[in-house]
């Protein structure tokens, strides 16, 4: 494999770790439940998917990089809806998002 | 060179799970510390199969060092048996608390008393 | 140290955190949450630790089905809170001596990844050796749970079996009757529907990639059962009960259920009556290594048979109950 390609694929990985680092900072930062699940969509959408790339990049064109590629694609469309349902349930819940008006609060 | 710093805290785990088990006073929290309890056991088990830089142990050509398929098959099959008896576990809490109205230890026993 | 075994380190501290949490937390709900990502942690421990099928399994039992049944059950119940009074003197005493035991055992274990270790030197090395030449089979696995430890594998799906039938029989009769509960009519969101109906297919096709693959890669009928369960009980989630009960009514699940159990039997019948030994494949075709093959192929397929109805089967009974927990 090339160093340029090997290259690409390790900023690929390293990137999507920082992702999903700042994600789950995030997930723990953040002031209410939308906005955290915010962050942690960020991890399983764009995270997960820079980590699959850097991986595909180094399978080079095998079965292992079309399996990967199959993941991105499950992980892309059940993880935004994953995220959807659950605001969806807060939301019916009565749990009201998180303006600035009245402070912090969890 | 590795040593058996898994294994401690392995055991830390299980001993959570029976922590759980036994000082909870509900019966559905007690069954999530056994579930606890029992997947420690399962990564005692496999941790005993691994071989340092081996495959796992799917026979190919050019490769001679594969981990021990042994401890694989029986937590396999363990793992999906032990669902199968939580569910069991589960529909008896039902039952339970159908019969009682309640699935709190002290309640229960205090209820069997005064039957 | 390696760096697989400090990736298995540093997953075990954090599902010792999980755990901590777990034992602090009166939330039921919670609790299961935890335990599910205590669970799906180890199915991360499995695969650093090279057992891949274990991991799979892990992942869809543990993480996947085990979750989704105890939140049902929560449901069932009515319970939100352990709201009782927590013993901590005595248990704390007793987990203290047991796990000061235990760690003075763990001296006489052999070190992590050794080669050397006793559980290497038994049959181990016979089944890494002759196993894909004795069956056919290259998944290791797969060749020891089907044939060399035929047996076991019997007991245990009988075990599944019964336990399948006690829930089965716990819970019949105080379902809901006529008028379906809320929960059964599954969940009417357009983007929810539109995504399983699209990821269904998917999801019972690679179940059946990992039924018929698991002789050649990590699978088999244990794994494929519970993904094709998971399948069904996803579409029965969003689209209720009801739909799913056209496509599998509960009589044929039953049957289905008690059909994988005959089959496995029924394949070591067929062995003794051509002459070789109870779940003794070898004698099932003209060539052995053809008739382990062949072997191992239905009794897997037995495996998965009762494995995914007892789990749909399962979902069912607990999905149909009243709420709360009243009679």
């Amino acid at each position: 494999m090339s160093a340029v390609v090997d290259g690409l694929a390790w900023a690929a990985i390293g990137l999507g770790v920082f992702v999903c680092f700042s994600g789950a900072f995030g997930l723990l930062r953040f002031p209410d439940f939308y906005s955290r699940l915010h962050a942690a969509g960020v991890t399983d959408t764009l995270g997960a998917g820079l980590v699959l790339l850097g991986l595909m990049l180094q399978a080079g064109w095998s079965l292992a990089a079309a399996k990967l590629a199959l993941i991105l694609l499950f992980a892309w469309v059940s993880g935004p809806t994953a995220s959807h349902v659950l605001a969806r349930a807060a939301r019916h819940d009565g749990l009201e998002p998180w303006t600035g008006a009245e402070g912090r609060r969890r | 060179m590795n040593g058996v710093a898994h294994a401690w805290l392995i055991v830390a785990l299980m001993m959570s799970g029976l922590y759980i088990v036994m000082a909870s006073a509900h019966l559905f929290k007690k069954l999530i510390g056994l579930s606890v309890f029992q997947v420690s056991v399962f990564m005692l088990y496999i941790s005993l199969g691994v071989v340092e830089g081996a495959a796992p142990p799917i026979v190919e050509p050019g490769v001679d060092a594969y981990s021990n398929p042994l401890p694989h098959v029986l937590i396999l099959t363990a793992i999906v048996v032990g669902i199968a008896t939580m569910a069991l576990a589960l529909a008896l809490l039902v039952r339970i608390r159908r019969a009682y109205g309640t699935l709190d230890e002290a309640a229960l026993a205090a209820k069997d008393e005064d039957a | 140290m390696s760096v697989e075994y400090g990736l298995t380190l540093t997953l075990l501290a954090f599902m010792l955190l999980a755990a901590w949490a777990l034992a602090r937390s009166d939330d039921l709900l919670a609790a299961v949450m935890l335990a599910g990502i205590i669970s799906l942690a180890s199915a991360a421990v499995f695969t650093v630790m090279d057992a891949v099928d274990v991991a799979f399994t892990e992942a869809a039992v543990g993480a996947g089905v085990a979750t989704l049944l105890s939140v049902r059950a929560l449901g069932v119940l009515g319970e939100r809170r352990a709201a009782g009074r927590a013993r901590v003197g005595l248990p704390f005493l007793v987990v203290l001596v047991c796990g000061g035991l235990l760690l003075y055992g763990t001296a006489d274990l052999p070190a992590y990844g050794d080669p050397a270790a006793p559980a290497m030197q038994h049959v181990a090395p016979h089944y890494l050796a002759r196993g894909g030449v004795e069956t056919g089979v290259p998944n290791i696995v797969t060749a020891v749970l089907a044939s060399y430890r035929g047996f076991d594998t019997f007991g245990e799906l009988v075990v599944i079996f019964t336990a399948g039938l006690g829930v089965l029989t716990l819970l019949a009769g105080s379902g809901v009757s006529g008028a379906r509960s809320e929960v059964d009519a599954g969940d009417r969101d357009i983007i929810v529907r539109q995504v399983v109906k699209w990821l269904v297919p998917f999801v019972l096709l690679f179940a059946l990639y990992v039924q018929f693959h698991g002789d050649y890669g990590p699978g088999g009928g244990f794994q494929a059962g519970v993904i094709f369960a998971a399948g069904m009980v996803l579409y029965a989630l969003t689209f209720g009960l009801p739909r799913l009960e056209r496509v599998l009514p509960p009589s044929r699940l039953r049957l289905l259920a008690a059909t994988g159990v005959w089959l496995y039997g029924g394949v070591g019948v067929a062995c003794l009556l051509r002459g070789g030994a109870f779940l003794d494949y070898a004698v099932l075709a003209e060539d052995a290594v053809d008739g382990q093959h062949l072997g191992i192929l239905l009794v897997e397929l037995g495996v998965g048979l009762t494995v995914f109805s007892v789990m749909v089967l399962i979902y069912r009974a607990f999905t149909r109950q009243r709420h709360g927990g009243v009679e």
